[in-house]
């Protein structure tokens, strides 16, 4: 599990492990079916041990680990506005894409269609990069086989950020 | 004035009343000479109607359109069409060539209706031709022509009265990555000779090569990127092999 996406579910309010796996859970529909019940608390424990989150309190005891309610500290808050802002491909992938989108949204931390703008731009100069080196080849050639592989995998990506953007304005306006 | 293309408050208008829809809502649009402007969206933005504005084939329902300066959004039907034939070159994505002509007559053609000699308008394009690739075609006929090629002959016959802008509609979207290819150095070579573009489609390839990409939703322009400049050549980017 992405540490930063963990850490960007916390961003709205703090909360226990359960309710960060059930977001998770709904956010990711039948895809986070194989998510392990134990990775979003190995994941917390490598953050909390990172200073990243700190343990608010524990109802029943130190021992019940599903009792710990974890919030961001300053420098975990620090990280959720970078990993916000961060653009780049081929990572994110799509899974993470998607959740950065939704945890933005939840938390107010940014707009969803700037975001979905941003990563636009920088698939579209890739494309333009790929594509100039495309043109560059001869025909045939085992590096334009290559590009032309980079190429529709970009296009495919935003194909998907218009749709992206699609839902994201209904939602913004059905709001 | 550097600006070829200017447009203003547009806005197009079909039905009424409840039934009223913007096809074009607003656009403000200024294209300076020698640049390559994408509009992007999806199909039913409004991108195709816009073109048909700023071209001259359709009417704006209010704003205003100027090409090299020159208001034509209110000119007479003989003059629009005097400007459509010398100073806008169409690129569409069926390619609307004459089945029965060659390509090197449907190239001439347009120079023909412009009032060149024949002469002067077979010259021209032959060259045309010749600076698509194809003089070894120019007799063929459209049905013997593969699709990327007909493209390029349509692009040829855009050209072909030396406007000073051509407008393409998808001009990619019948075409295969390998023909798209053509067509995408073909536009490359087009913008490094000084032409200026206006490319509307929702094909990112073709917006990736523009200097700049409008992304157009419901009529109106909601985004603007400028993508020339800044040569990144990071190609190891591409790969995931730097970061």
């Amino acid at each position: 599990m992405q540490q930063e996406v963990v850490l960007a579910m916390l961003a709205k309010e703090p909360s226990h492990g359960y309710q960060l796996r059930a977001r998770l859970r709904d956010a990711l529909g039948p895809l986070g079916d194989a998510m392990n019940a134990g990775q979003v608390y190995v994941t917390l424990t490598r953050l909390e041990k990172a200073g990243l989150v700190a343990v608010e309190k524990s109802a029943d005891g130190p021992d019940r680990s599903d009792r710990k309610v974890y919030a961001l500290t300053a420098d975990g808050q620090q990280r959720v506005a970078e990993w916000i802002a961060e653009v780049g491909w081929p990572s994110p992938d799509l899974a993470e894409f998607h959740l950065k989108l939704i945890a933005a949204a939840r938390a107010g931390l940014a707009d969803p269609l700037t975001i979905v703008d941003r990563q636009r731009h920088e698939l579209l100069r890739r494309l333009r990069d790929a594509q100039r080196a495309a043109m560059a080849e001869p025909d045939r050639s085992d590096a334009a086989l290559l590009l032309e592989g980079i190429v529709l995998r970009l296009q495919a990506d935003l194909r998907w950020l218009e749709a992206c953007e699609k839902s994201w304005s209904h939602r913004r306006s059905g709001r | 004035m550097n600006n070829v293309l200017r447009a203003r408050g547009l806005r197009k208008e079909y039905g009424t009343g409840e039934s009223l829809v913007r096809a074009v809502d607003g656009v403000d649009l200024d294209v300076a000479a020698g640049e390559t402007v994408a509009v992007m969206g999806p199909s039913g933005c409004g991108k195709s109607t816009l073109l048909h504005l700023l071209g001259g084939l359709d009417r704006p329902s209010a704003g205003e359109v100027s090409l090299r300066g020159r208001r034509v959004d209110g000119i007479g039907e003989r003059a629009l069409a005097r400007m459509r034939r010398t100073d806008v070159g169409f690129v569409f994505q069926s390619f609307h060539l004459m089945e029965e002509l060659t390509a090197v007559e449907n190239v001439e053609l347009s120079a023909l209706l412009a009032g060149r000699s024949p002469r002067a308008a077979r010259r021209r394009a032959e060259q045309l031709l010749e600076q698509v690739g194809l003089a070894d075609r120019a007799r063929f006929l459209p049905s013997a022509l593969s699709g990327g090629q007909r493209q390029r002959v349509a692009v040829a016959r855009a050209l072909s009265n030396e406007p000073s802008v051509v407008l393409a509609d998808e001009p990619t979207g019948n075409l295969d990555s390998a023909a798209t290819l053509d067509v995408l150095r073909l536009f490359e070579g087009l913008h490094e000779s000084g032409q200026t573009l206006v490319i509307v489609t929702h094909d990112a390839r073709i917006a990736a090569t523009a200097d700049r990409m409008i992304s157009m939703r419901d009529g109106a322009f909601v985004d603007e990127t400028r993508l020339s400049g800044g040569v990144s050549g990071r190609l190891g980017a591409l790969l995931g092999l730097e970061d």
